[in-house]
């Protein structure tokens, strides 16, 4: 009698669905997964030891670098944190920009995710077209913080400065000629809140087009729909967060359920599955792009009749006019002292969460007065998604595991951290 | 979490818990139930069945090592008489624990999506190597979390299924995210051309400290 074994496949650090650098022992019979077991931490790059040897403010940078898709709503947590230990409330407009691109994020994070997830299972197209529209998001990002990703941008006491007055324009050069260039600069003559404005109308259609593409398409139901089940009861069990939980039939979001900043004043739906399978986490979080559209239309509108402050005028945590500098002595000592030294943070632990596109992202603080956490620690819901892959991908196809992979948003950044 | 809402989950807490309560405190609207290490199962049972409480999401379980805390680089008092100096010394004070009971703690983020409560749940760990049983048969998300904090902090989760490192490389050794793991780490990687394979060896980086840690409670207080 032939001897049967099952057999064990390497799935990943280098493969394209891997989504980064999972590496995937798969034990199989046959074509079906007995057992998945993820190896991680090739990404780990100890950023929260790091955080411990650098003033606070030193380490809103890093936080961008967890989760690399969402980078703001990582820098909202932690300032978050900080702004709770320090007993500090950011002006109120400073609030609605947070509100304005936590919304930016979120679309920024499900374009990407539903991009990627589309090519890992089959639908070429639909990667493209998120991408065109991620481009627009990107250039607010740059418009704002200088940069197109890792954007520093949230400070404790508000953010790093206000919106401008003009949005960045694209330039003639030798592969776009003068017409070209006017087409893309049409929705670009305002203001960047026009641009934004712009944005959120006509986002909704190409959510529309998204649709047309997959939601419908019997190539893409046939991949999705009933894999990787979890059932309300076992999605928390497992620490599920996001439309991984929402997928599942609950109608837990902190936006609602725990506000933070504005979004009590916010009008918008949370979108709930039903089967808890792959195809209703992707409608879940096609919905919310919809619905963050709709808060970032509101924000528009309230940041354009509200001018104010963005930042605290307190400058023993935040600097001080630029122009004050030059000519007052105590603006420039506490200039110095707050980018040499930073500030301290009294003596306590704090945890604040937001609702981060993939979930609930979470940082611990332990403070113990000094100007440098004490213990930093960021909770990433991705990280209670991916323990739960050998029960997700037990008893299904080899196939399905890209398609489940693909479900639960993965990000190795704030995975291995 | 507003005040009444967390003073009618205490007195809920303390009739709950009974004895197992070492200590229960609400800082800024967050409320931290201190539990004896070896209670942890008992206690999360309670929590995660009490028709009252439900906390059926198991967040985030974290180490903490205490051994350096409240410990300063830069000691200010007298710094006009003596003048500074730039350099930092390292670890001339005696490990205090900073006045804590224990050197490590485990901290458990509950929620409960029923009722809408979070409560964080706190153990010291005074033996050495730390140990406390596991939570994963209450809640399963424990599994990966018990990992990393057994992984950074040698914390032993006694009952554990698999308990094996999650996050650093394969073979390492120590618990990098203790106090007295130094930053650079002990070793580096590199690829040696010669043996054509990637090698370990001691680092070669020195840890500088660039800020230093100071503490300022004037600062704190005038604010």
């Amino acid at each position: 009698m032939p001897e049967i074994r099952n057999m064990t496949l390497n799935f990943g650090p280098q493969h394209p669905a891997a989504h980064g650098v999972l590496r995937l022992v798969l034990e199989m019979d046959g074509e079906v997964i007995e057992r998945a077991d993820p190896h991680i931490g090739l990404l780990h790059r100890g950023t929260e030891k790091l955080a411990e040897s650098k003033p606070f403010n030193q380490s809103i940078g890093y936080m961008d670098r967890l989760d690399y898709v969402s980078m703001m709503c990582n820098e909202h947590a932690y300032v978050m944190a900080i702004e709770r230990l320090l007993g500090i409330t950011p002006p109120v407009r400073a609030q609605y920009i947070r509100v304005m691109f936590d919304e930016i994020t979120r679309i920024l994070n499900h374009l990407m995710w539903l991009g990627a997830h589309g090519l890992d299972i089959g639908a070429m197209t639909i990667f493209l077209y998120c991408f065109r529209e991620r481009e627009d998001l990107m250039d607010c990002y740059e418009a704002v913080s200088g940069t197109r990703m890792h954007a520093t941008y949230y400070r404790p006491g508000g953010v790093y400065r206000d919106l401008p007055d003009r949005m960045p324009q694209y330039e003639p050069s030798k592969w776009r000629g003068e017409k070209e260039i006017k087409l893309l600069n049409a929705n670009r003559q305002g203001s960047m809140l026009d641009f934004i404005e712009d944005f959120a109308n006509r986002f909704p259609a190409c959510v529309d087009e998204y649709e047309t593409l997959l939601t419908d398409n019997r190539i893409w139901k046939q991949r999705t729909v009933d894999i990787g089940i979890v059932t309300p009861e076992r999605a928390q069990a497992l620490g599920f967060t996001g439309p991984m939980l929402r997928g599942s039939g609950i109608a837990w979001d902190l936006r609602k359920k725990q506000p933070y900043e504005v979004y009590a004043d916010m009008d918008f739906d949370i979108p709930v599955g039903v089967n808890g399978d792959c195809y209703d986490r992707y409608l879940v979080r096609v919905e919310e792009m919809r619905q963050s559209a709709r808060i970032i239309s509101q924000c528009v509108t309230w940041l354009r009749a509200n001018p104010g402050p963005v930042m605290l005028n307190d400058h023993k945590l935040t600097p001080p006019n630029r122009g004050d500098m030059k000519g007052d002595m105590e603006s420039l000592i506490h200039h110095f002292k707050l980018f040499t030294e930073g500030y301290c943070v009294p003596a306590g632990e704090a945890y604040a969460a937001v609702e981060h596109p993939k979930g609930e992202f979470g940082v611990y603080l332990v403070s113990d007065g000094a100007n440098k956490p004490y213990r930093l620690k960021a909770r990433a819901p991705g990280f209670a998604h991916l323990a739960a892959m050998n029960e997700l991908a037990t008893g299904h196809m080899l196939a399905d595991v890209v398609a489940i992979i693909g479900t639960m948003d993965i990000v190795f950044g704030e995975i291995d951290r | 979490m507003s005040d009444a809402k967390a003073e009618s989950l205490s007195a809920l807490l303390r009739e709950l818990l009974g004895d197992a309560l070492l200590e229960l405190r609400v800082e800024r609207g967050e409320l931290t139930a201190t539990v004896p290490s070896t209670e942890i199962a008992r206690v999360g049972l309670i929590l995660r069945d009490a028709p009252q409480l439900l906390f059926k999401l198991l967040l985030d379980v974290s180490g903490v090592d205490y051994q350096t805390y409240g410990q300063a680089d830069w000691q200010t008092q007298n710094a006009t008489a003596a003048g500074f100096s730039r350099g930092v010394s390292k670890a001339s004070e005696a490990h205090t624990n900073g006045d804590h009971p224990a050197r490590f703690a485990a901290v458990y983020h509950l929620l409960s999506t029923v009722h809408n409560l979070r409560l964080r749940v706190k153990a010291w760990l005074s033996e050495e190597p730390p140990r406390l049983p596991t939570v994963t048969e209450v809640w399963p998300s424990a599994d990966w979390y018990e990992r990393e904090a057994f992984d950074l902090f040698g914390i032993l989760f006694e009952g554990h299924p698999d308990l094996r490192r999650i996050l650093t490389d394969y073979g390492f050794i120590g618990h990098p995210f203790r106090k007295d793991f130094p930053l650079e780490g002990y070793v580096e990687v590199r690829y040696d051309a010669e043996k054509q394979r990637v090698v370990y060896q001691p680092v070669s980086i020195e840890n500088r400290t660039l800020v230093p840690r100071v503490i300022r409670s004037d600062v704190i207080k005038g604010h």
